[in-house]
């Protein structure tokens, strides 16, 4: 069906090509624009169909990528303050020649494994690991790389007891001040506040098929239609998918994906992007450290710009 | 070049205290701010006054304490002695194209008189300047979009530049949906800001006034130098209702109030409204070396 949609698609981008040309063709546009219309709404929505495949559970978690992108890794753990969270794995290791700090969002893999990684939902001592790792990396002048995957901070009364939005402020305040390059990779889900205290970094970049966005499509159509059975719809209305960030200029870089994307099919994509990790790496590192804040400042700073009215009442 | 642009008007506010009304409709309904009209009900203890009465206490309940919601101008009036008000007319923007945003924005702008849910200037307190922001939860459950993060990332800017101290009365439902990732990214801009506002040697005071949740509790409302709250505020990450989905427990009496907060260390102090000006100007004062 996706084929019959492409097909037409294809057809009317023709056809309406000849019609700005003067030639009437526009009883065939019609007739190619109804049975569309008519297919999207048997078969709708291409970032519902991302969505899907950013939380299919054969997807390739952060630690797959790191035990086939980095060579030698140490994990270190804890956040020296209340304790070390399963849902952030933290370490040093070799991407080529270079000793990178790597942070990975880990949802884990099988049942019991993802219970133990709270689903990639990270506690307020998971961003503050994440905190101390990277204070460490810019005193060690190393590069940092970020693993995004997580549905969203985690939700619960110890983590507000314990500061969960401080944490992910302070995450922010760190990041924005950072002496070294930080790389990040949206893998799988990019969720809101949680996401976005491993990204603010100088380079984002996303997955093909992985999402970014302030709330999951269920949160976000619970929240504004009442009615949380109508994600699909909202993934469609948010403009969540990496395509959509990129052409918003939020994302540096989509990464291609493999028709069937598993840890199968991992090590092709990593060879992908492996010397390009390197070498944007080291292009960071040889800016002047105040035109490496200065740069990430501006890059954010674009973000929703909105300018004066033109006059006062 | 947007600081040497005086674009803004002056309005020179009364030393004595202005009666604060505020006319929007679900608010009042909701018992959140105060009505126009003859009665008022306590949202908290439902004790009932002459709204006359209440305006004398600067919203608070006489009988239980309560901090009602104040509107941004109300609470700009009670706290500043002067107040240049400053990007009074921003662009409206759905950067989305999200159906119905337009009218929505159209209709709380008509309601409440305001541009936006943020109002920004130089302020005086008590004869000590500095850069002033003030949310206001009327305006769409006070949430942050692309205007309310560029106002705040300019105050910041401007407050960097003249090295002035910086205040924000955070009050804020989240995010603004309706904005998505434009919405989530004003975290991170504004986060810039202040970080180079402070490693410039700035001081921010963040003063949190009910409700401070989501994405400003994850940003700037705790990324002050020093963090006020006024009492019984609610401050979270999480709502209520999504914590208890995930956890399946109720959650305990004063659970993220400005109280417990104090309790667990992310509160410098609490502070109630009539020592607001007060405590303000004296923490200016010890910052700027003048007694």
């Amino acid at each position: 069906m996706k084929e019959k949609m492409k097909r037409l698609e294809r057809e009317l981008k023709r056809l309406e090509a000849l019609q700005a040309d003067g030639i009437d063709v526009s009883e065939a546009i019609d007739k190619r624009k109804l049975e569309l219309k008519a297919l999207k709404v048997d078969f709708p929505m291409d970032a519902w169909d991302r969505v899907i495949k950013a939380r299919d559970a054969k997807r390739p978690v952060a630690s797959q990528y790191i035990e086939s992108l980095v060579e030698g890794f140490m994990e270190f753990h804890g956040d020296r303050r209340f304790g070390d969270d399963p849902a952030l794995i933290g370490g040093v290791g070799w991407i080529g020649d270079t000793a990178f700090t790597i942070l990975g969002q880990e949802k884990g893999v099988g049942t019991k494994e993802r219970v133990k990684r709270n689903f990639g939902m990270l506690n307020p001592e998971g961003y503050r690991k994440a905190q101390r790792l990277m204070k460490q990396a810019e005193k060690f002048q190393r590069p940092i790389l970020c693993l995004v995957d997580t549905p969203g901070a985690f939700c619960g009364l110890g983590a507000e007891e314990r500061g969960q939005g401080q944490a992910i402020a302070e995450s922010l305040t760190i990041m924005a001040g950072l002496e070294v390059p930080v790389i990040t990779i949206v893998i799988g889900e990019g969720g809101s506040g949680g996401a976005l205290a491993m990204s603010v970094s100088d380079e984002v970049w996303m997955m093909e098929n992985s999402i970014y966005s302030i709330l999951s499509p269920e949160g976000f159509a619970s929240i504004l239609w009442k009615d949380s059975s109508k994600a699909q719809e909202a993934s469609e209305v948010m403009k969540i998918t990496a395509q959509d960030l990129e052409s918003f200029g939020m994302v540096d870089r989509v990464v291609k994906e493999p028709e069937e994307f598993s840890i199968e099919t991992l090590p092709s994509v990593i060879e992908s992007i492996r010397e390009m990790i390197v070498e944007t790496a080291a292009a960071y590192q040889a800016l002047p450290v105040e035109a490496l804040l200065k740069k990430r400042y501006e890059k954010f700073r674009a973000m929703g710009k909105v300018s004066e009215k033109e006059g006062m009442e | 070049m947007l600081f040497k642009k005086r674009t803004y008007a002056t309005i020179q506010l009364p030393k004595t205290k202005e009666p604060f009304v505020q006319t929007e409709a679900d608010p009042i309904s909701r018992g959140e701010v105060i009505p126009e009209g003859d009665f008022h009900k306590c949202p908290n203890c439902g004790e009932i006054f002459y709204a006359e009465i209440l305006k004398t206490t600067e919203g608070v309940c006489q009988k239980c304490g309560q901090h009602l919601r104040l509107g941004a101008r109300e609470r700009i009036a009670q706290i500043t002695d002067v107040f240049d008000e400053f990007h009074m007319r921003m662009e409206e923007t759905n950067p989305l194209d999200f159906p119905g945003y337009e009218k929505k924005l159209a209709s709380y702008r008509e309601r409440s008189q305001e541009e936006e849910g943020v109002i920004t200037g130089v302020a005086e307190i008590a004869e000590q300047r500095c850069i002033l922001a003030v949310m206001d939860a009327g305006f769409m459950m006070g949430s942050m979009g692309s205007v309310v993060g560029e106002k705040i990332t300019l105050a910041v800017e401007r407050a960097k530049a003249e090295d002035l101290p910086l205040i924000i009365f955070c009050a804020s439902g989240g995010a603004r949906m309706q904005e998505g990732i434009y919405s989530l990214m004003q975290m991170a801009k504004i986060s810039l800001a202040i970080e180079a506002f402070s490693k410039a040697g700035g001081l921010y005071i963040s003063v949190l006034t009910d409700p401070t949740t989501g994405g400003v509790t994850a940003s700037f409302a705790m990324q002050g130098d020093l963090i006020v709250a006024e009492p019984g505020t609610l401050i979270g990450f999480a709502g209520r209702r999504v914590i208890e989905q995930t956890i399946r427990q109720i959650l305990p009496e004063g659970f993220q109030r400005a109280e417990f907060l104090l309790e667990k260390g992310f509160v410098d102090r609490i502070v109630p409204r009539n020592e607001m000006k007060e405590t303000l100007s004296g923490i200016l004062r010890l910052h700027g070396g003048i007694r």
